[in-house]
């Protein structure tokens, strides 16, 4: 028993030694799907955030201590984030960054909130994360209900009198997203011909398809992340549908066009204008392209959220996070995005959805926008 | 009508992969008398496999689809075989002998094993190919204007499907390492008294298990066009499902059950609600094992004395 007492003591020596060395840091975390089939946009979340970090200690760090990172991985995954949530709030940072899926930020967030840490997500769009009444929670992207809205009128417009199909994964993200699109739809006049489910995970959307076949269908709603957007793609193409098929803010990773290959082209989906066109981004797109890191879809997302978490933390002169969150309500923050400023629930004021399009060389634009 | 025809296709392919899974359960089942729960992983390891000497050959300037195709499956399906007759070694054979809980455990350990070290090697992320056979048949257009296709690549899941199902029956019927099997299967140690090579036997039953799973694996790649590292888990469990629907330890019960399971999915979604489609499946399962304790084409299991 004596030689296991010394060796757990000797565990903790250590373990206190390399906590110690950090002492003087303030370590913030940035959150998200570093694996699994959404880990694409987590090596967005984690790009944004390294770049963040290392540019706000260039400028000499945030109350004259040096910020470092910590990552943390839900793999999208509920129960995988809760856990994170609380082993990251464990640790006693005051700010996390993130997550990526609505389903890993809204458990996570109680966690947070219990433990005093501020979350700012970069891309959670389900309305239900600000609508808590959370006192910890922020985002620096839009909601789906104004995302679903767009599509809708997008829809209306360019496909009246066409068939419509909505889709949608079971997730909070994709379920909600599909339902704020058809309310949307559904008040703009416009009824779909198929409302349907599938698992999230499924690789064979065979069956489905041919029920879209069968229908008529002209376009195609999915809410749903990229990797089941692109298999039903291509599995309609297969099929020989010319079904065009439109989605969320979650298609804008270029893994989408990997999946697709040329199929991709044509197809649509909603998120805000094109951050990095933005004039307040260049200088930032431009060191990330020195680095050979292409900064698209919520990378420049996670970097701001940072930045809006920093400048606020030097007015306030202090981390508390309760303090720091009513700062934020209060300012207007210039970001990488633009100027961001935040409503009592923690939605930013300035929110505009556009309409993008794949083409078929992989890439994506703004519709009657510059291309990337 | 059409749509009829449609959905089959549809059925018949996913059922063809699942098969194909499912005969590496069973034909380890029926020797060995242990559920091999890495089966699942070692197909998602055939599946990396052929996406990496895809890419290495493609690399190298090669371009006729056909002989790449045909590289890529042999070299699949003997690296796999190689994983199949290394795990059988290192994690079974040692507890052969055990209590009869021990392989399985050391079974669901090896899984975990092959799913970590295939995200630790080949990274998280979701490996997607471009789409390698393209193109089709219309088959029927309908009067509503619905077309029925049939892709190349469909016919390919089917085709290998079909030959390799008849390769392996003949190899387990007719050759001296079938005789050998079927010898093994009823009773071990009389099999050794005779002269059977028990090891070696069960040795050649994994290797072949994992050769017709690294098939399913480049099936899937082509079909699907993407691989991950958890694909494993998933399709494991359907393909275990078909081989017990299929009556456990019966080669064309596994094809059966593979192919049950398939359409009873496309269908469900075809008709009824996508939502419910594995809800469906297994009902379906457990309504026949009530009613059929050894499954479709299972023998009932005789107690040796």
């Amino acid at each position: 028993m004596k030689p296991l007492k010394l060796i757990g003591l000797a565990l903790g020596a250590t373990l206190a030694l390399s906590t110690a060395a950090f002492a003087d840091d303030i370590t913030i975390a940035v959150a998200g799907p570093m694996t699994g089939s959404e880990s694409a946009f987590g090596r967005q979340m984690q790009n944004g955030a390294e770049m963040a970090i290392a540019d706000l200690n260039a400028a000499g760090g945030v109350l004259g201590k040096k910020l470092a990172l910590q990552v943390g991985d839900d793999a999208c995954d509920p129960k995988q984030a809760r856990s994170v949530a609380e082993k990251l709030a464990g640790s006693g940072i005051p700010f996390v960054a993130g997550h990526f899926c609505s389903s890993s930020s809204i458990p996570a967030s109680e966690a947070y909130a219990d433990s005093n840490v501020l979350q700012i997500t970069p891309a959670s769009t389900n309305p239900l994360f600000t609508e808590r009444k959370l006192w910890n929670v922020a985002r620096v992207c839009g909601r789906d209900d104004q995302q679903g809205l767009v599509a809708a009128n997008y829809i209306a417009k360019n496909f009246k009198g066409k068939n419509i199909a909505i889709l949608n994964d079971k997730t909070t993200y994709g379920k909600g997203l599909a339902d704020e699109t058809k309310k949307a739809l559904n008040k703009a006049g416009v009824t779909e011909k198929m409302f349907e489910s599938y698992n999230k995970g499924d690789k064979d959307f065979n069956a489905i398809v041919s029920r879209l076949k069968r229908e008529n269908i002209d376009l195609v709603y999915v809410g749903g992340y990229h990797q089941e957007a692109g298999l039903i793609l291509r599995q309609m193409r297969d099929q020989g549908l010319k079904t065009i098929l439109m989605a969320g803010d979650a298609m804008n990773d270029k893994e989408f066009a990997s999946i697709t290959g040329p199929a991709a082209e044509g197809t649509l989906f909603t998120f805000g204008p094109e951050p990095r066109n933005k004039p307040t981004a260049k200088a930032i797109v431009d060191k990330f392209k020195a680095k050979n890191i292409d900064p698209e879809g919520y990378t420049l997302y996670t970097y701001a959220a940072i930045q809006v978490w920093s400048q606020a933390v030097k007015k306030a002169n202090t981390t508390d996070a309760k303090k720091v969150m009513d700062t934020i309500k209060a300012g207007e923050w210039d970001t990488v995005l633009g100027k961001l400023g935040f409503d009592a629930k923690g939605d930013i004021k300035q929110i505009d959805y556009v309409v993008y399009k794949w083409d078929a060389k992989g890439g994506y634009a703004e519709l009657g926008g510059k291309g990337s | 009508m059409d749509y009829f025809a449609q959905q089959l296709i549809n059925g018949l392919v996913l059922g063809s992969i699942y098969g194909l899974i499912a005969i590496g359960y069973t034909m380890v089942y029926g020797i060995v008398g242990m559920i091999n729960f890495a089966h699942g992983d070692v197909f998602m390891i055939g599946g990396f496999i052929a996406l990496i000497s895809f890419l290495v050959l493609v690399s190298v300037g090669l371009t006729a689809v056909p002989v790449i195709l045909l590289i890529v499956l042999l070299v699949s399906m003997a690296i796999t075989a190689l994983y199949g007759w290394t795990i059988e070694r290192i994690a079974y054979r040692p507890l052969r002998h055990s209590f009869r809980l021990a392989p399985m455990l050391s079974a669901i350990g090896m899984s975990f094993v092959l799913t970590n070290f295939s995200q630790v090697s080949q990274g998280a992320r979701v490996k997607p190919v471009p789409p390698i056979i393209t193109g089709g048949y219309t088959l029927h257009e309908g009067d509503s204007g619905f077309v029925v296709q049939l892709s190349n690549v469909q016919i390919v899941v089917v085709i290998t499907t079909i030959v390799l199902l008849g390769l392996f029956t003949w190899l387990v019927s007719r050759t001296r390492l079938g005789r050998d099997m079927r010898a093994c299967e009823q009773d071990q140690t009389m099999a050794a008294l005779l002269g059977v090579d028990v090891d070696r036997t069960i040795s050649m039953t994994f290797v072949i298990g994992a050769a017709l799973a690294a098939v399913a694996g480049m099936m899937y790649l082509l079909y699907y066009g993407l691989v991950d590292f958890f694909m494993g888990f998933v399709a494991g469990i359907k393909a275990f499902t078909a081989a017990v629907l299929g009556g456990i330890g019966s080669l064309p019960g596994a094809m059966l059950g593979g192919l049950a399971i398939g359409l009873i999915e496309t269908f469900w979604s075809a008709y009824f609600s996508v939502e419910y489609k594995d809800v469906a499946a297994f009902s379906i399962l457990i309504v026949v094992l009530i009613f059929m304790p050894t499954g479709l084409l299972g023998r009932p299991e005789v107690e040796k004395v």
